[in-house]
């Protein structure tokens, strides 16, 4: 018998069925990777394991056996020595997962003490050889940090030994990695599998990148719509899809490279040595005493047409410099748009200006007003920008860019919760592209979304740039959307430019090791060889 | 293809209006009050109509007169009378008008400043068919008073709080939006502010002039509006940093359409939430103040007077009994409204879906 089996497993809300009939099995030692997109109902599957749905979730159908016990249902002392005693949980944001009013040594103190009750002296230590074996060198030093002094991926960290704090037999990570850069990435998931080999954990785990699955996983599910629609061994599903929709997933990857450029376009935008400080204030009055350098001294050339690529990871001052060149964030040194000195120009002209110069934002569901509908949220430029349209020809305006943008132009009068992520960055797009600008900052424009979405948004702005000669600051972390997009690239580490060049080269033979390091995490999942962990003590810029 | 792609959009609720509405309704209890306070309402926003100590409508010689309405002197009905303004509890134009015409009398035949003259007991005397809630100590009658006091005390109370509202918003969103120094300096201004005596304030202002409705509406705005900054403050705080403000900032839209038309809407629903609390804490203000007698003039509707006259005459329980249940009620309706304002506001909240 296997340690965890799922038979006929169904979610639902209410009357709607979002997980129907889910069977797998899972034992000792093996790693299965549910895999889909999101909404497909991988997330809630895992959650029913423990019986943590969100409040309206039931199980109509379905059994669930965990090291012999039934779950579905089961009486809650069951359920408690389930959850943590024989089985840790992961989840996705390592922000929210810790209380940040609690020292992480007392955090993960509760955990073994929830199922264990020891002598203080004893708890402590076992606290320090968990957190130890999650990979923190220091780990008595670490006792006493809060949430906020760690990185993102120390949290994960934490988070991975509350999971194991008493030795659980089967361990589910919920997209352990999605909100990290990506050489903690590499690190987490080799962390993890490592820890299932030494303890031979059941690993299951939810992902819905395929290169992270085909690296770590033995058995995939790869579900859709809330059914699995395939399922078997990692390296026969991925060398022999069968079904159409894991065909679909496997092809969509970012791909395609940069139009060609025309020759010798003029220069769009021109920075010179932008520096974004920000002040670190201390102590009662509050007195100066240092600057974060978010942005230290950049320098750049952007022609009409061009993709210039900003890649960095978290907290090297991609999006700061992006928002200081909309000056949308007050920044030292020359910044000049299409011969024009943006530290020169008054408020009146900046704002004439700003039609030509436009951005779209990172997560589609916080860069759209939850209370306009979407005809009012792309036609809000052009309100500002040419007031004389009326408002026939505002809507006229509004449903060709929507056209343009690939949605039906009868959608102008819904409202964006009524919209995919895919869809709603399309209406970002399209509220962008509305006012015709020559310039757009793109911060992070596909990083929120899922795979087979992401290559329809690259192809978008790819053709939009062809038809428009528009010129892109492209910001993002993830390598593999960049190589399809960017002309040139400027690799960016803690606000300064570590590597410069073209695309094509860089990609080629990239001079600095930070680079390369980009690299292999993106294209490769390896972890860095150098092993210094990101800085700790980050200092919180709000 | 225009007549495809560019209907003009009709007026129709949104999604979340609707939504909201529906839990609303769901509340019952709040509906239920909702509606029973709107009936109230709306009958005392007609209190001449319903209490007044002039006929309706009034037919003398052929000719017809509109009392309510209209002041006519004694001397419109017959020469016998005085050219001073007719009073028609005076029996002697009573029995002329019901000799040459008839009159059409209010449902109470007071108006909250009538003396009776023609009282069988000491006033104040006990509920009656003539009274049906008895008189006070100066003979005047009880549901008449209540009915216009009703009025008077929810009006100042809408009056004060929408106006206090909309100046509180105004200078939360201010001290949101631009934080800094601005934040900075508004916020000590309040705490500076608030720190201001308002009970001695108001004596003073009493002992120089006779507060009126308007006098004392516009000192307590001078206070009130302070309570919603701060919600109003913090929402905008956060909500400056959205990406979809921030996307309309890049789009050039002015720093106060990008208030209105985007922070402003997510500061309504914790604005919302307090405003039936404020509102039964401005119709309290104002029946605190009568009751001390630092409010309205002597001889207004007032339910806070009615308190004290209750409080003065331990022996005629029917005012103290009155005056509790009125503004017992009034408060209890508003809080119940509240709570269902609240719940509707609460995004956590789904209406149900299915009978129970």
């Amino acid at each position: 018998m296997s340690l965890l089996e799922v038979d006929d497993l169904s979610v639902a809300f209410g009357p709607r069925r979002v997980v129907d009939g889910v069977s797998f099995t899972l034992d000792r030692g093996e790693t299965l990777a549910l895999v889909g997109e999101s909404g497909s109902g991988k997330s809630l599957t895992a959650l029913s394991i423990l019986q943590l749905l969100p409040a309206g979730g039931t199980n109509p159908t379905g059994r669930i056996t965990l090291a012999g016990e039934s779950l579905i249902g089961a009486p809650q002392p069951t359920l408690l020595h389930a959850r943590g005693q024989l089985a840790g949980i992961v989840f996705q944001e390592p922000m929210t997962s810790l209380n940040p009013l609690h020292r992480i040594g007392r955090q993960v103190a509760e955990a073994v003490w929830l199922h264990r009750k020891m002598p203080k002296d004893a708890l402590r230590a076992r606290v320090i050889e968990v957190l130890a074996q999650a990979g923190f060198a220091d780990a008595r030093q670490r006792l006493d940090a809060f949430p906020h002094q760690l990185s993102g991926g120390q949290r994960q960290r934490v988070v991975i030994a509350m999971a194991l704090a008493n030795d659980p037999a089967l361990l589910i990570a919920d997209e352990p990695t999605t909100a990290l850069d990506v050489t903690i990435q590499a690190r987490i998931l080799g962390l993890l599998a490592d820890l299932k080999a030494a303890r031979g954990l059941a690993l299951m785990l939810i992902s819905h990148d395929l290169e992270v699955v085909r690296r770590y996983a033995d058995r995939v599910c790869v579900m859709k719509d809330g059914v699995v629609v395939e399922a078997g061994q990692v390296a026969e599903v991925f060398a022999h899809p069968a079904h159409p929709y894991t065909r679909m997933l496997l092809a969509a990857v970012p791909k395609g490279a940069p139009a060609r450029l025309p020759n010798a376009t003029p220069p769009l935008v021109e920075a010179q040595d932008v520096r974004v400080h920000f002040p670190i204030r201390r102590g009662l009055l509050r007195r100066t005493i240092g600057h974060v350098r978010a942005v230290n001294g950049v320098s750049f050339t952007l022609h009409e047409g061009e993709t210039l690529g900003l890649v960095g990871e978290s907290g090297s001052g991609k999006s700061t410099l992006g928002f200081a060149l909309l000056r949308l964030q007050h920044a030292e040194g020359r910044i000049v748009f299409a011969g024009q000195d943006l530290s020169q120009v008054n408020r009146r002209d900046l704002r004439r200006l700003r039609s030509s110069m436009q951005v779209v934002f990172q997560d589609p569901f916080g860069s759209l007003s939850p209370r306009m509908s979407v005809g009012d949220i792309v036609a809000e430029g052009l309100s500002v920008h040419e007031p004389s349209l009326t408002r026939a020809e505002r809507n006229t305006r509004v449903a060709v860019e929507l056209e343009e943008v690939g949605l039906p132009p009868e959608m102008m009068n819904r409202y964006p919760h009524e919209f995919s992520g895919g869809q709603r960055q399309r209406i970002a797009i399209a509220r962008a592209m509305v006012l015709k600008p020559r310039f757009v900052v793109l911060d992070e424009p596909t990083s929120a979304l899922d795979m087979s979405v992401q290559a329809q948004i690259v192809d978008l702005l790819r053709s939009l740039q062809e038809r428009h000669g528009l010129g892109y600051l492209f910001i993002s972390h993830d390598l593999k959307v960049v190589r399809a997009l960017a002309h040139r690239l400027i690799v960016l580490r803690h606000g300064v430019v570590v590597e410069e060049g073209t695309a094509a080269k860089i990609f080629a033979n990239p001079q600095q090791s930070y680079t390369r390091d980009l690299m292999a995490a993106a294209f490769k999942l390896a972890a860095p060889a150098s092993e210094e962990e990101e800085a700790g003590d980050e200092i919180e810029v709000l | 293809m225009d007549a495809r792609v560019a209907p003009v959009p009709t007026f129709q609720l949104s999604p979340m209006t609707r939504r909201r509405l529906a839990i609303f309704r769901q509340h019952r209890r709040g509906y239920v009050s909702f509606w029973i306070f709107m009936v109230l309402f709306g009958f005392c926003l007609f209190a001449e109509f319903v209490a007044n100590d002039r006929p309706l409508l009034l037919m003398y010689e052929g000719r017809l007169f509109v009392p309510v309405l209209v002041n006519y002197s004694e001397t419109d009905f017959g020469t016998e009378f005085l050219p001073t303004e007719a009073d028609y509890a005076d029996p002697d134009l009573l029995r002329d008008i019901h000799e040459k015409g008839w009159a059409i009398w209010p449902l109470i035949p007071y108006s909250y400043k009538t003396v009776m003259h023609d009282m069988t007991q000491p006033a104040p005397s006990a509920p009656s068919w003539k009274n049906l809630l008895g008189t006070d100590d100066q003979a005047r009658d009880v549901l008449a008073r209540v009915i216009y006091g009703f009025r008077l005390s929810v009006l100042f109370g809408f009056t004060l709080t929408a106006i206090s509202s909309v100046i509180g918003i105004a200078a939360g969103a201010v001290q949101g939006f631009y934080g800094g120094l601005t934040d900075l300096l508004f916020q000590r201004f309040i705490e500076i502010w608030s720190g201001m005596p308002q009970l001695y304030l108001l004596i003073i202002l009493g002992s120089i002039i006779t507060p009126s409705f308007w006098v004392l509406l516009i000192f307590l705005l001078l206070f009130s509006w302070m309570n919603l900054t701060g919600v109003v403050r913090a929402e905008f705080l956060r909500g400056r940093n959205l990406d979809y403000v921030r996307a309309a900032r890049a789009l050039g839209v002015s720093d106060a359409a990008v208030m209105w038309r985007h922070i402003l809407p997510n500061a309504m629903v914790a604005t919302l939430t307090f405003l039936p609390f404020t509102l039964s804490g401005s119709v309290t203000i104002l029946s605190t103040l009568d009751f001390l007698g630092f409010g309205l003039p002597p001889g207004s509707p007032s339910l806070g007077e009615l308190v004290a006259q209750g409080k003065n005459n331990l022996q005629a329980p029917w005012l103290g009994i009155t005056a509790f249940v009125v503004l017992g009620g009034t408060l209890t309706l508003l809080i119940f409204v509240g709570e269902a304002v609240r719940d509707a506001f609460d995004p956590r909240r789904a209406p149900r879906a299915s009978k129970r």
